[in-house]
């Protein structure tokens, strides 16, 4: 493990109106690897991914990415310097956000919402030919439904292309939620195998999961949530080699889920 | 790496045939055409139905004109803008006052000239409107992001003020804005009369309808309104600022609206300070009847209103009144998202 986390939060709470969701969550993501979040329904963890991205604002503790602070309130009120940065800012830094619901943009096709994705192009021809060769080799659909309206696209073709989106250009912290969610299991095979060529290239991956064949699958480190704190953290191998520990934490055990 | 993928049985690139293609929904497009087929038997006259159709496709276009931006602002950001008539009232006077300044321009008897003095008149309503419009997104409407009574109390407000304060710059009576001298009266089609000025409106109109599709279809910006008004928290996501392109849409839109002002006004060759009130009521039956946010839907809308409004004011003229409620009411009963419902929404 490097010395340094890419992202740390620490203490962190969030308010969504008038309900505490986040009540001081602390964990690290380290370069280069795959940290899995993983919990029961309702523990807070799409909150602390939409947290993480200043969709909803911190009110207490920092998220600190690569040294510099992105979310929290600023220690010392200071005007100049706002310590909350806002959403297209963070994304600025280089983290890419797939969203639960995929966020994928219906009316628009494959390639628009690819474009959309690569800031530094304003035309499908200036997209980076050889890393979009790449995606499809990873991801073969969106070739193929390359000028296809994204909304007609099947479930697991969406989840690809909105991964493929996040991926369009070099990103350094890709923020999945529930990539696994409401797929057939043989699509959720092929997901593992394309998000484990993605694990190849040591892009640093903060990935929530239900499924936990998906999670012993890709995951390095492991943080549990429970009612919007972190309770446990380790390694994935240790969790999964542990199963009381899984009963404990997850309310399952992975023999059952084989 | 392989892997298969959860497309069915081709495989191949080469049966990219096979992939059904978007398909375009030509309902609401045919229904204007079967609306001005309809309505031939019904007027009788064929060429009256011809001038008919000329007017009701030119006030559709002028409605068109001053409604997009309405209807993209509130597909972008939610907003409500009642306020969105006070900037067609502001491009209506601006351009009496540019055909006073130009003088001659406009009774010269020459066409060229009467038309720099259109394109001049424009330019400054647009230019006029769209600076007052970065002004009103700033001060009233900014405050009142995702609150919508707020929004319809605030920009009905704004627009009220801004009405009265026109009346203190141009004075509470009407000002006659008549066309220029060579767009006045009409040329005989056949049996036909067409109002020059009503051909100039439709090809203005279309100009901004190609650069508008255009823009959308074919920029990064146009790519970056198109998204933003299906998921704008997902077009943050990716690390743009929709603030900012929301900014530029509502004065973009309000120049428009100072331009169709501008011409709504010539058609009618007077001006008045109620002008924004009466077409308000257009503006928002003909986003409702396109699907709010949607650009095609607004203009088909748009056109729909202009050709009823023209044809019922001949066959059945106590019916005008209620035309563009009563088409609304039938639109909506049939595709209650409106005619090009935006999808997400």
């Amino acid at each position: 493990m490097s010395a340094a986390p890419l992202l740390k939060l620490a203490g962190v709470h969030t308010h969504i109106g008038a309900y505490h969701i986040l009540h001081g969550v602390d964990f690290e993501v380290p370069a280069g690897e795959v940290t899995m979040l993983l919990g029961r329904n309702g523990a807070g963890k799409t909150t602390t991914l939409r947290t993480i991205m200043g969709l909803w604002a911190a009110s207490q503790g920092t998220v600190v990415f690569d040294g510099k602070q992105i979310g929290g309130p600023a220690a010392t009120p200071d005007r100049a310097a706002p310590s909350q940065l806002l959403t297209p800012a963070i994304a600025a830094q280089g983290i890419a956000y797939v969203p639960e619901n995929m966020g994928i943009f219906a009316d628009l096709s494959v390639a628009e919402n690819m474009l959309l994705a690569a800031r530094s192009a304003r035309r499908l021809d200036q997209l980076d030919t050889a890393r979009l060769e790449w995606l499809f080799g990873l991801f073969p659909a969106l070739k193929k439904f390359w000028l296809y309206p994204a909304g007609k696209l099947s479930g697991g073709q969406k989840q690809m292309l909105a991964i493929a989106r996040a991926m369009v250009e070099p990103r350094r912290l890709l923020l999945i939620d529930e990539p696994s969610k409401g797929l057939a299991p043989a699509i959720v095979l092929n997901l593992i195998a394309a998000l484990r060529d993605l694990k190849r290239t040591e892009t640093t991956v903060l990935l929530v999961e239900q499924n936990f064949q998906v999670a012993r699958a890709l995951g390095d480190r492991v943080a549990v949530m429970e009612d919007g704190r972190v309770v446990h953290r380790g390694t994935m191998a240790d969790l999964a080699a542990d199963e009381a520990l899984q009963q404990r934490l997850l309310g399952l055990s992975l023999a059952a889920h084989q | 790496m392989t892997s298969a993928t959860s497309a069915p049985a081709v495989a191949a690139p080469t049966a990219a045939d096979s992939i059904p293609k978007r398909r375009f929904d030509l309902v609401p497009v045919a229904l204007v055409v079967v609306l001005a087929l309809v309505a031939w038997p019904a007027v009788g006259s064929s060429s009256t139905w011809f001038t008919l159709t000329v007017a009701g496709l030119a006030m559709g276009m002028i409605i068109f004109i001053a409604a997009s931006g309405l209807t993209l602002v509130f597909g972008l950001m939610d907003v409500l803008n009642f306020g969105h008539s006070l900037f067609i009232a502001l491009g209506a006077y601006v351009a009496t006052s540019v055909f006073v300044g130009l003088g001659g321009w406009a009774t010269a008897p020459s066409i060229g000239i009467n038309l720099a003095a259109i394109l001049v008149a424009a330019l400054a309503a647009m230019l006029v409107a769209g600076a007052f419009g970065l002004g009103f997104e700033r001060v009233i409407v900014r405050p009142v992001y995702g609150q919508h009574l707020k929004q319809i109390l605030v920009t009905l407000g704004g627009a009220i003020v801004g009405e009265e304060l026109i009346k203190v710059v141009w004075g509470p009576a009407q000002i006659p804005l008549p066309p220029p001298e060579a767009l006045r009266g009409s040329i005989v089609i056949g049996d036909a009369t067409v109002d020059k000025l009503r051909l100039v409106s439709v090809a203005i109109g279309l100009v901004v309808l190609a650069a508008l599709l255009w823009t959308l279809n074919r920029t990064k910006i146009g790519l970056l309104i198109r998204a933003g008004v299906e998921d704008r928290e997902m077009v943050e996501s990716l690390g743009y600022r929709i603030r900012r392109l929301f900014v530029a849409v509502f004065a973009a839109g309000s120049a428009l609206a100072g331009l169709g002002g501008c011409l709504w006004g010539m058609n009618q060759q007077i001006v008045t300070p109620q002008i924004g009130g009466q077409v308000n009521v257009l503006l928002f039956i003909v986003i409702i009847i396109g699907g709010l946010g949607s650009t095609l839907g607004c203009l088909v809308g748009a056109l729909l209103v202009g050709l009823v409004a023209n044809y019922i004011g001949f066959v059945a003229p106590k019916l005008a009144m209620f035309s563009s409620i009563g088409l609304m009411v039938a639109v909506l009963m049939w595709r209650p998202q409106g005619l090009y419902p935006v999808v997400n929404r």
